[in-house]
C-alpha cells in the first residue's frame, strides 16, 4: 500500500506520518509538495499537522487552494483514504471535505499534551481494530481545534454516526459536543485534531495511534489484496 | 481602480473567545457599561477595473476564501479611487 503524504509549507508533522507509513506499518510512502498535480500511483493520503502558510488568514485556508488540493478532492471521491491530523484536519475543513469550521480553542491557549479518547465509531476503515468506546491515549497540540458546526450539521453527524472521536473526561479546547474527530457520509476522509502518528511507539510514550494506521492497511488488504 | 475595505467578524450565534476575554479585561478596567465584544478582520484589497462587476467579484473572494461561511460573516466598502 501506497500513502502519499502532502507537505504544504508550514507543515510540521509530515515527518511523523512518514514514519508512521513507512517505519511503522513498513508500508511505501512518498512526499507530495503542495504544488504537484497528481497523486497517481497512491493509495491513501496523509494531511499532516503543522501551520501551513503560517495559518494566515484562518487555519487550512490559504492550503486549501494549493494545487494538490485538487487531487485530494478527486481521490476522495473515488474512495481512497484521506487522513487530515490536526491542521489537515483543518483544511479538510476549508476544503469542505468535511463538514464545520474550528475556531480558537475556549482558553486562547495553544494546547500541547496527552488527551484521553474515545473510539465513538469503530465501523470505519480507521478504527475497525479499536473496540467500541474504547479509549485511547493521543497527544493534542494546537491552538484552533474548537470544532463548531450548527445544530442541523450536528444533527446530522450524529444520525450518520460520524463522530469517530470524543474527548474523553476534560474536553481541552471547547469543542461542540467534546468532538476530536469526524469521518466523511462516505466513511473514507476523516479529520481529527489529535496526532496518533505521535503515538505509534512506546518510546514516544505510547502507542495507542498506531492502530489507526493498521486498520487503513487492514482495509486496503481486505479490499485489494485478498481478491487479488 | 477600486480601493475594497472587508471586514470579516464571527457570526453572532457562534461564541467569541477573543471578545470575550477582551470584554473581560474592559470590564475589571472599569468599563462595565462595554455589553459586547467582537474580535474580526479587516482588509484592504486594490481591484483594477474589469468588466466583471467589482461587487460581484468582491462578494465571491468573501465566500470562497476571505472568509469562512460556517463560523462567519462579512461585509464590504467599495470606493472608486481616480487615477491621476
Amino acid at each position: 500500500m501506497k500513502f502519499a503524504v502532502i507537505v504544504f509549507p508550514g507543515s510540521n508533522c509530515d515527518v511523523d506520518m512518514y514514519h508512521a507509513a513507512k517505519d511503522e506499518l513498513g508500508e511505501e510512502a512518498e512526499y507530495v509538495w503542495h504544488d504537484a498535480t497528481s497523486l497517481e500511483g497512491f493509495d491513501a493520503v496523509l494531511l499532516p499537522g503543522g501551520f501551513s502558510f503560517g495559518d494566515y488568514l484562518r487555519t487550512g485556508a490559504i492550503a486549501r487552494f494549493s494545487p494538490i488540493m485538487n487531487e485530494v478532492v478527486k481521490a476522495a471521491q473515488a474512495g481512497k483514504p484521506i487522513l487530515g491530523v490536526c491542521n489537515g484536519f483543518q483544511v479538510l475543513l476549508e476544503a469542505g471535505l468535511l463538514p464545520g469550521a474550528m475556531r480558537r480553542n475556549e482558553s486562547l491557549k495553544f494546547i500541547c499534551r496527552p488527551v484521553n479518547l474515545a473510539v465513538k465509531n469503530n465501523e470505519t476503515m480507521f478504527t475497525s481494530l479499536y473496540n467500541q468506546d474504547e479509549v485511547i491515549q493521543v497527544p493534542i497540540a494546537h491552538g484552533e481545534g474548537n470544532y463548531y458546526c450548527d445544530a442541523a450539521t450536528l444533527a446530522s453527524l450524529k444520525e450518520n454516526n460520524q463522530i469517530v472521536f470524543t474527548y474523553e473526561g476534560t474536553n481541552p479546547n471547547g469543542s461542540i459536543e467534546d468532538i476530536a474527530g469526524i469521518i466523511n457520509k462516505d466513511g473514507n476522509v476523516l479529520g481529527m485534531m489529535p496526532h496518533p502518528e505521535r503515538a505509534v511507539d512506546s518510546l514516544l510514550g505510547g502507542a495507542d495511534g498506531l492502530k489507526l494506521f493498521k486498520s487503513i492497511v487492514k482495509q486496503w488488504r481486505e479490499t485489494y489484496a485478498v481478491k487479488a | 481602480m477600486y480601493k475594497v475595505k472587508v471586514y470579516v467578524t464571527l457570526r453572532e450565534s457562534v461564541l467569541d473567545p477573543q471578545g470575550t476575554a477582551v470584554k473581560k479585561s474592559l470590564d475589571t478596567m472599569g468599563y462595565q457599561a462595554v455589553e459586547d465584544v467582537r474580535i474580526g478582520k479587516y482588509m484592504e484589497l486594490t481591484i483594477e477595473k474589469t468588466d466583471r462587476d467589482v461587487e460581484e467579484v468582491v462578494k465571491e473572494m468573501c465566500e470562497r476564501l476571505l472568509s469562512n461561511p460556517v463560523i462567519e460573516d462579512y461585509r464590504y466598502e467599495i470606493e472608486e479611487s481616480v487615477v491621476l
